[in-house]
């Protein structure tokens, strides 16, 4: 509620505070996927990316709609950033937001009605999926739409990086399948538990112990080194 | 009637536990959870919020959105935002000391996905207004449970010997798997 960084509102020259530094259009994109991956380093989003992880097709379909409403949505709120007040931005960006997700949840329903049924309230939920929100407040709400795109396809990629890859481990194991396809012949025995909201949990859990253990690992290397 | 009723706050209580079955709210579930005080009061504060919710999805569906079914989700956040600002007024005006105590944590729960997910599960359910209160607080109780569970084990996780690497998220993580086992165990209700 406290806007204390009020700006003036001649800007001629639009340096708006807290606005990204300029720099190549490939780091923008590739921000998003690496360093700033939304999941595995900014947290964010993880409902979605436990919830409808146990099988690879449910990721590829909500990445899917993802990617869609991140990319519409950061070109939309990116070209109408001069128009919206400062006060009621988040309930803008919100409005905005909400109507992309409502686009995808209806194009969902008719071409891939089975899709839909199985994701159910998580599509609709997508509004509140901090990535996107996030992204408009922090990026897209301050730079052109060129810019905007490209951060929104780049953290699109990342999200679905690390949601396709949980899903695809929590499918091969707990299912014994990928995609449907049986892998280890029918007499592979599946660990259910995986595919189970506990199996979500473990899952986010060793990959987090797994980049723990990579970067602390970095950090002796460097220390050997440098030493 | 009253077994239905019960049956819907003790199965979104326990066995369809938002938090710890259904994914729903988990910003709040490993972002505050590092006190237990703040995580119940949180969980209080989402109940209250859950409670209303509930009751403005069911007017919705019933006066409103009968004639354009597709503009739900939109009506939905737009409602919901709406009456997380208007009971911040009130407990401000009302209850100051609740209101600091809260601090930021109010204004964030319009972006929890359990509030929405609430909205959305009483629709797709077609509970009616009574249904839907009693959804509500089996749900706002599960979170609260949740919440104050995880809290208590963090509170104990500071204090321990953990390896460096499971300082981050990874050993909340995998504690949060372990809880949400214990929590499929109550799955077997459903069958008694």
């Amino acid at each position: 509620m406290t806007t204390d960084t009020v700006v003036a509102a001649d800007a001629a020259e639009p340096i708006v505070p807290g606005a990204p530094p300029p720099g190549p259009l490939w780091l923008d994109f590739w921000r998003g996927i690496a360093q700033d991956n939304p999941v595995m380093i900014q947290m964010l989003g993880l409902c979605p990316s436990m919830a409808v992880s146990n099988s690879l097709a449910n990721g590829i379909g909500m990445s899917a709609a993802v990617i869609f409403v991140l990319v519409m949505s950061s070109v939309l709120v990116s070209s109408l950033r001069k128009v919206i007040p400062n006060e009621v931005r988040l309930a803008s960006y919100i409005l905005i937001i909400a109507t992309f997700v409502t686009i995808s949840d209806l194009v969902m329903q008719a071409y891939f009605p089975l899709l839909s049924n199985t994701l159910g309230p998580f599509v609709p939920l997508i509004v509140v999926n901090c990535i996107i929100l996030g992204r408009a407040e922090a990026f897209a709400g301050k730079v052109k739409p060129l810019r905007a795109a490209v951060d929104a396809l780049g953290m699109g990629v990342g999200f679905t990086v690390a949601l396709c890859s949980i899903a695809a481990f929590r499918e091969v194991v707990g299912n014994g399948t990928l995609l449907g396809y049986h892998l280890f012949g029918l007499n592979y025995e599946p660990w259910v538990f995986m595919i189970m909201p506990p199996g979500g949990f473990l899952t986010m859990g060793l990959g987090f112990l797994f980049m723990g253990w990579w970067g602390e690992r970095k950090k002796a290397k460097l220390a050997e080194v440098t030493a | 009637m009253i077994s239905n009723l019960a049956w819907i706050f003790f199965s979104t209580l326990l066995i369809n536990n938002f938090t710890l079955a259904m994914f729903l709210g988990l910003c709040p579930f490993f972002g505050v959870t590092s006190k237990v005080d703040t995580g119940w009061r949180l969980g209080a504060a989402n109940t209250f919020v859950l409670v209303i919710t509930s009751i403005s999805a069911w007017a919705l569906n019933t006066y409103v959105l009968t004639s354009a079914p597709y503009l739900r989700t939109i009506a939905f956040i737009v409602v919901i935002a709406s009456m997380v600002q208007i009971v911040e007024m009130i407990i401000k005006k009302t209850l100051p000391t609740l209101f600091r105590e809260l601090g930021i944590y109010l204004p964030l729960i319009t972006t929890n996905c359990a509030i929405l997910g609430l909205a959305l599960f009483q629709t797709t359910r077609k509970y009616n207004l009574v249904e839907g209160i009693f959804f509500a607080f089996g749900a706002g109780l599960g979170l609260t449970l949740a919440l104050s569970l995880m809290a208590s084990i963090r509170e104990r996780m500071d204090v321990a010997d953990v390896p460096v690497v499971a300082k981050r998220m990874g050993l909340v993580m995998v504690i949060a798997s372990c809880l949400s086992m214990a929590f499929m165990g109550f799955a077997g209700m459903g069958s008694g």
